[in-house]
């Protein structure tokens, strides 16, 4: 049978779980919240990844790692034009601007950090393409998933732990009494602390500051045991008053309805 | 007739359901089962899966439901549903079982998420020797000083009654202030 279905039935850990058991070579494809991404496997070992946008390729790697400059990067994106990775690569090793160790950690450390990205991908769905073989014209790795899974599920303890505690991000924040003035917080941190302000949801202010929802709750809740802010609900949000909360949409007779409710509780 | 309700939500095994029999003029409705975990099971012998109900005749002409919602995290899925319409809600907390208090904020901020309804937190067991203080519990729980948190005893009516009276209260200051 295919393997398809939904990330909130099986996580990317499982799944990477069940590649690895199953010795899978194929092509696991994820359409996830806004993105989709790819991930090549040889034999139940990781040997390639892309996602959304970004092509994966050794230049935008290389450049991503500082191996090699903007201006490098866009020579390269120009001029290579049919080169394959393999290909550039030799050709960067022999004119000494990488070695193949460099070439191999960076390849390992950009798809390693694309798949931890993906830990955090709970809702969208999946499918395994066992016809889609990892790219020729890119240089495939071979990565064990072991570890990968094991950090996995590390993360997504770490994630339903910050979900109940944090359960919604369309819940406000607000500073405590306690001054700011003495703490040190990371650049991240002050990025959260600088739109802490009941008018803002945590949601509006991951969004504005690019930061995923696992990261906006990891801050938001060392901030919280430090006590510096506490969660409100958001401020000048106009709610729809419920209709079914009261029997009548009158506000002297709710108000009436209350105090007898009183009345009757006081005689219990 | 005219109807309204209130939510009694909490950890499992808070005391939900003993709460709601205490003033409830009927026998609770509850829809309980066996316990399966073994953990679970060392605590108490049958849990809510679904919700328990209970009833307070005003008049001829109202009638107070009070709901509480099982305290497991599997059956969360009953919580959203209903919390919809609560006049307010009560978030109960065993007083002797610290190890409930992280999963006693968790359903709090969740239920506060779900409407901008008044609620007040009932620290229940404050009878019993090794109940925490209720400032302890405050701070555990993260409750602001406008929040209101109540010592409760759930078999005694008197202490029950003094929780649902000062969310009756809360709810009257909230309408004060939408004028």
């Amino acid at each position: 049978m295919a393997l398809r279905g939904n990330l909130r039935d099986f996580t990317v850990t499982q799944l990477l779980n069940l590649i690895n058991l199953a010795n899978r070579t194929g092509t696991l494809i994820l359409d996830g919240p806004s993105e989709q991404a790819h991930l090549a496997f040889r034999d139940g070992k990781l040997a390639y990844a892309r996602v959304g946008k970004e092509d994966g390729s050794l230049a935008l790697v290389l450049h991503k790692a500082n191996k090699i400059n903007a201006n490098q990067y866009r020579a390269i994106a120009d001029r290579a034009g049919q080169m394959t990775d393999k290909e550039l690569g030799l050709l960067l090793i022999n004119a000494g601007y990488v070695t193949q160790e460099d070439i191999l950690l960076n390849l390992q450390k950009y798809f390693t950090d694309l798949v931890r990205k993906l830990f955090t991908w709970v809702e969208g769905f999946f499918r395994f393409e066992n016809e889609i073989l990892p790219p020729q014209d890119r240089i495939n790795v071979r990565l064990d998933l072991e570890n990968i899974i094991i950090e996995g599920s590390r993360q997504l303890r770490e994630l339903e732990h910050l979900q109940d505690e944090i359960p919604s991000l369309d819940m406000a924040l607000k500073f405590t009494d306690r001054p700011l003035s003495n703490v040190n917080l990371s650049v991240d941190e002050w990025k959260v602390v600088k739109f802490v302000d009941p008018k803002n949801t945590m949601r509006q202010i991951g969004k504005t500051n690019g930061l995923s929802d696992i990261e906006v709750r990891r801050i938001v809740y060392g901030l919280l045991q430090a006590g510096l802010v506490e969660m409100t609900r958001p401020a000048g949000v106009v709610q729809a008053p419920n209709p079914k909360q009261f029997p009548t949409q009158d506000k002297d007779e709710q108000k009436t309805l209350i105090n007898k409710l009183i009345g009757r509780i006081r005689t219990l | 007739m005219k109807t309204v309700k209130m939510v009694v939500t909490g950890p499992f095994s808070a005391g939900k359901t003993q709460f709601i029999q205490s003033v409830s003029e009927i026998d609770v409705v509850a829809t309980e089962r066996k316990i399966s975990s073994d953990e679970e099971r060392s605590v108490k012998s049958a849990t809510t899966v679904a919700m328990d109900f209970g009833r307070i005749t005003v008049d001829n002409d109202l009638v107070l439901y009070l709901f509480g919602t099982p305290g497991q995290k599997r059956f969360d899925f009953m919580w959203e549903i209903l919390s919809e319409g609560m006049l307010g809600f009560i978030v109960m907390v065993d007083s002797t079982r610290p190890e409930t208090f992280r999963e006693a904020r968790s359903i709090l901020e969740t239920f506060r998420a779900y409407a901008p309804t008044p609620f007040v937190v009932a620290a229940n067991k404050q009878d019993v020797e090794d109940a925490w203080d209720m400032e302890d519990i405050r701070h555990a729980l993260r409750l602001d000083s406008n929040t209101k948190l109540l010592p409760c005893v759930a078999t005694k009516r008197d202490t029950v009654k003094e929780v649902l009276l000062q969310l009756l209260y809360s709810i009257l200051t909230e309408m004060d202030l939408d004028k």
